[in-house]
C-alpha cells in the first residue's frame, strides 16, 4: 500500500517535471482537449441556457393557461391545408364557455377569455411603435394571464360593456412612446389607425422569449374597442385558466368536450380546433436540445479524437526518448505497472492542463456573452465542470494507454542498452 | 569476531549458477550467447567478468542483475530459483538485492542527486523521511553529501559515478553489480572510483565488476573469462577475502 502511494506521487511528480521541461510541446498536444473542452462545456451551458431561458418563458405564457386555438403550436406539417380550412374562433365563445364551466360540478377549468388580435402600430405625437400585439379581451384577462399592473390599472367592467377607448400599454411600447418615464403615460392619448385611445395602465415588464420575441409588445383593450379597427376573427384565439388543484390533462379534456358541444361537432366527427399548452413546446425545445446536444458530441468527440491522437503520438515520443531511463527505472526496481501508470499520468497531466485551459477559455467566454447578449443566460453548472475533468482524464488514459503499455513491456535489458 | 576466513567454502553462496543457457530467438536465427554456464559467487567476493565482445559478457551480466532469466539450466540468488520469477517478483530482486552501476551512469537528469540515490527506495515503497536519510547516508560514503541538491549536469563525470555507486548502495543490496563503470572516465577519474569499490570491498560488500580491461580487473580478487558463451578461465588472484565480518543483510 505505501509502495503505491509513494510510487503514485513519484510518477505525479515526474509528469509535472516532465510537462514543465517541454511546455510548448504539452500545450500545443492538448490543444484537441482544449478544444473539446470547451465544445463539451460550452454546449453543456447552452443547453442549461437555453432550459433556463425556456422554464422562464414557459411561466410567462402561463403553464395553467390552455390556448384554444385553429393551429398547433410547433408547426402544422404537412397538414397546412386542414387547419387552414377550419372555422375561425369566435370571441362569444368565451363566455359560453364560461357559462359551460359554471354549470359544471367540480369543473377542472377556472375562467375562460376571448383574445381577438391586431398587429397594429401604435402612435403618440411623432413617435409611433409598430406592429404591437394588441388584444382586444375581456376583464378576467388580468387574473387569467398574470398580466400584472406596473402603473394605472386594467379596464373595468364598465369600461368593457361601453367598450370604451382605453388601453393597457406594454412596458416597452410605454417605454418608447413616453420618454418622460413610463408613469407619465396614465391618462395621456395614443392613436391606433387615427382612434384615440386612453393610455389607463402600464404592464410591468415580462422579459422575452429566449432573448428573441418580446412579451412587452404588447396591450390590451375592451374587446369592443379593438371592433372599432379590427372586424375579423382571423386572428382569435380563447385563453382558458386551469384551476390550481385541477390535472392540466383533466382539464384539457373537458376543454374539449365543451368546445365540441359549442361547435356542434357530431360523435365521430374530428374537432375543428386545437389546444395548445406549454408542455407541447417543451417537446419543440426538447428537440433543438437534442439537436444542440448532438452537434455538440460531434465536435467534442472529433475534436477529442484528433486531441487524444495527438497525445498518444507525444506519449510513443516520450516513450522513445526515454527509453534508456525506462530501462534504468526497471533495473532499480519499478515494476510493469509503475511504468505504465508513469506515462499514463502524464498524458493524463497533458489532458487535465488542456481540460483547465479549455475550462478558463469558456468561463472567459461566458463574461463575454453575458456583457454582449445579457438576454441569453449562459449557465456554467458544476456538474460541466466535472464533466470536463472526467473528459479529460478519459482522453488521457484512452490515448496514452497504447504507447504506456509499450513502455512498460519494454525488456530491461534492452532498454538499457538503447542510445 | 575477527577471524578472517579465507576460503570461499565456509561462506554463504550469493549466486549460484548451474548449466544456464541463453539463446535468442532472432526469428530466422538462434543465437546461442551463453552455452552452459557454472558460476558460484560468494558473499563478499569480488569478481571481474571479462571477454571480448559477442563473448557473452552482456548476456551474463543481464542474467546476473536479474534483467533477464535463462533459457535453460539453473539460477539461485540467495538460494531463490530466479529462472521461474516472474517479471515482478524479478523488480523486486532487483530493486532489494542488486545495486547497479552503470558505464554512463544513467542518473536522471531532471532529478537532483539526492533524489537520484533515492529512487530505489521510491520502489521499495520506504516513507520521504527515512528515503532521504539513507540517501543521505550513502552519499556520505561516496563523499557527495555537499552535493545533494545539484542536478547531474553540474556534477563532474567522477561525481556523477559515485552518485550512481551510492544509489546502488542505498538499498543496502546483497550484491554490486557494475558494467564498465570506468568506461566513460579517464583512467584517474577511473583509479577513484575503483578506490571506491576497494573500500565498499573491504566494508563486506559482494561485488561484480563487468570489464574488457585488465588494469581494472587487477582491482578484483577473482577473474572470470568468458570467450564464446563459455568459461573460458575462472581464477583467484591471490588477494584474500578483505571484511572482517560480512556485510550485514
Amino acid at each position: 500500500m505505501r509502495r503505491i502511494v509513494t510510487e503514485f506521487a513519484e510518477n505525479a511528480r515526474i509528469a509535472a517535471e516532465q510537462i514543465g521541461a517541454h511546455k510548448m510541446r504539452s500545450l500545443l498536444t492538448a490543444l484537441g482537449v482544449i478544444i473539446g473542452v470547451m465544445a463539451v462545456t460550452l454546449m453543456g451551458t447552452a443547453v442549461n441556457g437555453l432550459d433556463k431561458g425556456f422554464s422562464d418563458s414557459l411561466d410567462m405564457l402561463g403553464t395553467d393557461l390552455l390556448y384554444v386555438e385553429r393551429w398547433p403550436w410547433g408547426g402544422a406539417g404537412d397538414d397546412w391545408m386542414r387547419y387552414r380550412n377550419r372555422p375561425v374562433l369566435r370571441t362569444e365563445f368565451a363566455r359560453q364557455l364560461n357559462d359551460i364551466i359554471i354549470d359544471t360540478p367540480n369543473s377542472a377549468l377556472d375562467t375562460a377569455v376571448p383574445c381577438a388580435l391586431s398587429f397594429r402600430a401604435i402612435q403618440r405625437g411623432g413617435e409611433s411603435v409598430s406592429n404591437v400585439y394588441i388584444v382586444g379581451t375581456t376583464v378576467p384577462y388580468g387574473y387569467v394571464n398574470r398580466a400584472d399592473i406596473e402603473f394605472g390599472r386594467f379596464f373595468n367592467d364598465a369600461e368593457y360593456t361601453s367598450g370604451r377607448n382605453v388601453i393597457i400599454l406594454g412596458y416597452d411600447v410605454a417605454e418608447a412612446l413616453f420618454e418622460a418615464g413610463r408613469e407619465t403615460a396614465i391618462g395621456q392619448e395614443v392613436r391606433i389607425r387615427g382612434l384615440r385611445f386612453e393610455v389607463i395602465g402600464v404592464f410591468r415588464r415580462q422579459g422575452s422569449f429566449l432573448g428573441l420575441q418580446s412579451f412587452d409588445n404588447q396591450a390590451a383593450m375592451p374587446l369592443a374597442a379593438l371592433r372599432r379597427f379590427e372586424r375579423g376573427n382571423w386572428h382569435t384565439h380563447l385563453r382558458v385558466k386551469v384551476r390550481p388543484d385541477a390535472s392540466l390533462h383533466e382539464a384539457r379534456s373537458e376543454l374539449e368536450g365543451a368546445m365540441r358541444r359549442i361547435r356542434g361537432l357530431l360523435p365521430g366527427h374530428e374537432n375543428d380546433f386545437e389546444i395548445n399548452q406549454t408542455e407541447m413546446l417543451e417537446d419543440t425545445i426538447g428537440n433543438v436540445k437534442t439537436q444542440i446536444a448532438i452537434g455538440g458530441f460531434f465536435i467534442t468527440g472529433l475534436a477529442l479524437f484528433v486531441g487524444a491522437i495527438g497525445i498518444m503520438n507525444i506519449t510513443f515520443v516520450s516513450v522513445r526518448e526515454r527509453t534508456r531511463e525506462i530501462g534504468t527505472r526497471r533495473a532499480l526496481g519499478a515494476r510493469r505497472t509503475t511504468i505504465l501508470t508513469q506515462f499514463l499520468m502524464e498524458a493524463v497531466g497533458i489532458c487535465l492542463i488542456g481540460g483547465a485551459v479549455g475550462l478558463t477559455l469558456t468561463v472567459a467566454l461566458k463574461f463575454v456573452f453575458d456583457a454582449t447578449v445579457p438576454a441569453f443566460p449562459f449557465i456554467l453548472s458544476p456538474q460541466l465542470i466535472v464533466a470536463a475533468v472526467i473528459v479529460s482524464i478519459a482522453t488521457g488514459i484512452l490515448s496514452g494507454f497504447v504507447p504506456a503499455f509499450q513502455a512498460s513491456r519494454l525488456d530491461p535489458a534492452e532498454a538499457l542498452r538503447h542510445e | 569476531m575477527s577471524a578472517v576466513r579465507t576460503t570461499a567454502g565456509a561462506r554463504r553462496p550469493i549466486i549460484e549458477i548451474r548449466g544456464v543457457e541463453r539463446i535468442y530467438d532472432l526469428g530466422k536465427i538462434y543465437v546461442r550467447a551463453l552455452d552452459g554456464i557454472d558460476l558460484d559467487i560468494m558473499e563478499n567476493d569480488y569478481v571481474a567478468v571479462m571477454g571480448p565482445s559477442g563473448s557473452g559478457k552482456s548476456t551474463l551480466m543481464n542474467l546476473l542483475g536479474c534483467l533477464d532469466t535463462p533459457t535453460a539450466g539453473r539460477y539461485l540468488f540467495e538460494g531463490e530459483d530466479v529462472a521461474s520469477m516472474d517479471d515482478d517478483e524479478l523488480a523486486d530482486i532487483r530493486n532489494r538485492r542488486i545495486g547497479f552501476v552503470f558505464q554512463s551512469f544513467n542518473l536522471l537528469p531532471r532529478a537532483n542527486v539526492l533524489r537520484n540515490v533515492e529512487l530505489p527506495l521510491v520502489y521499495a515503497g520506504m516513507s520521504r523521511e527515512e528515503r532521504i536519510e539513507r540517501a543521505r547516508g550513502t552519499l556520505d560514503i561516496v563523499g557527495l553529501s555537499d552535493r545533494a541538491h545539484h542536478r547531474p549536469n553540474e556534477l563532474s563525470g567522477g561525481q556523477r559515478q559515485r552518485v550512481a555507486i551510492a544509489r546502488a548502495l542505498v538499498n543496502n543490496p546483497s550484491v554490486i553489480l557494475a558494467d564498465e563503470p570506468t568506461g566513460n572516465l579517464d583512467s584517474r577519474t577511473g583509479e577513484d572510483i575503483m578506490e571506491i569499490f576497494e573500500s565498499l570491498y573491504r566494508a563486506g560488500n559482494t561485488i561484480i565488476v563487468v570489464t574488457h580491461e585488465d588494469d581494472i580487473a587487477r582491482h578484483a580478487r577473482r577473474i572470470v573469462r568468458l570467450r564464446d558463451g563459455h568459461i573460458e578461465s575462472d581464477e583467484i588472484i591471490g588477494r584474500p577475502y578483505l571484511a572482517e565480518t560480512p556485510a550485514a543483510h
